[in-house]
């Protein structure tokens, strides 16, 4: 599959708007990637100038998504379109809505370090969460890449993905209880990391999503709640 | 689509995998073979190796740039063709298994049974009543009582007793496009056929009156098995259960109709109704 697919039809105006809507959505990404990275290091150095940045650029978000969402209605309801057309609006109307919860954890993470900063303990660096934040940001990546490339080949890689960030997951929760059952008093920051750890995790699972999303609109299967082999089976078929 | 491949593609209702769901399938009735049909007007050949079931209560659409040969196809399945005189057929058409190009055939009778609408409605001048009525009373049947119960039971068949009881013996030409397309469809389940061929039964009406027949087929489909030629893509997926795709006189993918519109197999049949260039 490549990405003349977008193109060819014999309405022009109907290929630039289908390309517009995917710059749009290619960009909304790219927004979204860059808050996932200033809000986990705005959180582990403390870096309020950071955290601002993630919040301010949720506005951005947000229009995004209002406006490829009036895009896909307006096609839908002007064009009527059929197979590949159809499941890319269908497709990007469930993958923006992915994009837009991720910017929302990242805005968490923000907010949480602003509140943070303004307490007394706040001096210790949250380096636990270091290991989740790259697999996360890899996977939102790799998902993103699928839908650049319209190709669901990554998707296997990144359900794979998702599994070890719930591993990674599962193991900074009882690396806390641990902390917490030592001394009480970690208690306030291991709930700040959980807390993150949670963000960070919620993320991996919208970029599972959006690979399963783009599966959709390349091979015209639904992939969801399916297990790797029966994927695989999915993916391998021509 | 193979008649195995009929059998098997069963139509689930509440199929959740592992929910105790009970998955009920329908089994389709092939209602008429197409096997191996090739058609010529003249030299030039127009249907290339045609192989379909068309299943029985159901509605079939084919779509097709022009000159793809749909109406053709529409057309041999009441032997319509024979009346141009330069066509040659070879394959068979198979209606409830008797194949209707046998030399026994009536093709009167076969007309009686496979019934057609055409794209401009073609009332008889003569009152709405009798346009409904002319089939029975061709066969003979004069019976007051018996015309009187078919011909309201025809125009309530075809949604238009209502619109039209209180007029019966008006002339059919003073009513509306849409009113004599839905008179014409009336005229022919009064002689309760088994198909319908429709060939593009609404491309001449506006959007209301479309809409109306394509209600009315969906109905119709309860009792008849309905096959027919849009241009219409929208109408094809709005109205059949199983479409088939054709181009420059073969079949290219026949299968179900929202399957062919999310997920075609072909490429030549995405292009097509994703309107892009093949």
């Amino acid at each position: 599959m490549d990405n003349k697919k977008i193109g060819q039809h014999i309405s022009r105006q109907f290929n630039e708007e289908m390309e517009d809507i995917r710059h749009k959505v290619l960009t909304m990404g790219g927004i979204v990637e860059e808050q996932i990275e200033q809000a986990a290091q705005a959180f582990m150095q403390c870096n309020l100038e950071q955290a601002e940045k993630v919040i301010q650029k949720d506005d951005l978000v947000d229009s995004l998504e209002i406006e490829i969402d009036q895009e896909c209605t307006e096609i839908l309801a002007r064009r009527q379109p059929a197979a590949f057309d159809l499941r890319m609006l269908i497709a990007t109307l469930k993958i923006i809505t992915d994009l837009e919860r991720i910017g929302d954890e990242s805005v968490r993470i923000a907010k949480m370090t602003m509140a943070l900063e303004k307490t007394e303990y706040y001096h210790d660096k949250y380096h636990e969460i270091h290991h989740l934040l790259d697999l996360v940001k890899g996977m939102l990546h790799n998902s993103l890449d699928c839908l650049a490339r319209l190709d669901a080949d990554n998707v296997i890689a990144i359900k794979m993905e998702d599994e070890k960030v719930d591993r990674e997951y599962g193991s900074i929760i009882r690396q806390l209880i641990t902390r917490m059952m030592e001394d009480p008093r970690n208690i306030t920051r291991a709930l700040d990391v959980l807390w993150t750890a949670r963000s960070l995790e919620r993320i991996g699972d919208h970029s599972c999503n959006i690979s399963e999303h783009v599966t959709y609109m390349v091979k015209g299967q639904d992939v969801r709640h399916i297990s790797c082999e029966e994927l695989e089976k999915v993916i391998n078929k021509q | 689509m193979s008649t195995e491949q009929l059998k098997t593609h069963a139509i689930k209702i509440g199929s959740i995998k592992g929910s105790g769901v009970e998955v009920k399938q329908e089994t389709l009735e092939t209602s008429i073979r197409i096997d191996k049909l090739n058609l010529f007007y003249g030299e030039k050949q127009a249907l290339f190796d045609v192989d379909m079931d068309i299943p029985k209560k159901k509605v079939t659409a084919y779509i097709g740039p022009s000159g793809c040969g749909k109406s053709t196809l529409l057309r041999s399945i009441n032997r319509m063709n024979d009346l141009v005189d330069s066509v040659r057929i070879n394959g068979k058409i198979f209606l409830d298994g008797e194949d209707i190009y046998d030399k026994s055939v009536n093709v009167a009778d076969l007309r009686r049974r496979v019934g057609m609408v055409f794209q401009k409605p073609n009332p008889f001048p003569k009152s709405i009543y009798e346009n409904v009525a002319y089939g029975l009373r061709i066969q003979g049947i004069n019976d007051r009582r018996t015309l009187d119960e078919t011909v309201e039971k025809s125009l309530r068949g075809a949604a238009l007793w209502d619109e039209v009881k209180d007029r019966l013996n008006e002339n059919a030409l003073g009513m509306s496009g849409g009113q004599q397309q839905r008179l014409v469809i009336a005229r022919a389940i009064a002689i309760q056929p088994e198909v319908m061929l429709l060939d593009e039964p609404a491309s001449a009406l506006d959007p209301i009156s479309t809409l109306k027949i394509e209600e009315l087929i969906n109905e119709l489909k309860e009792k008849y098995t309905i096959v027919i030629v849009t241009h219409n893509m929208q109408q094809a997926a709005r109205v059949s259960d199983f479409t088939a795709f054709m181009y420059m006189g073969k079949l290219i993918e026949f299968g179900n109709t929202s399957e062919l519109f999310t997920n075609p197999k072909e490429k030549q049949t995405e292009d097509y109704i994703t309107g892009r260039y093949g």
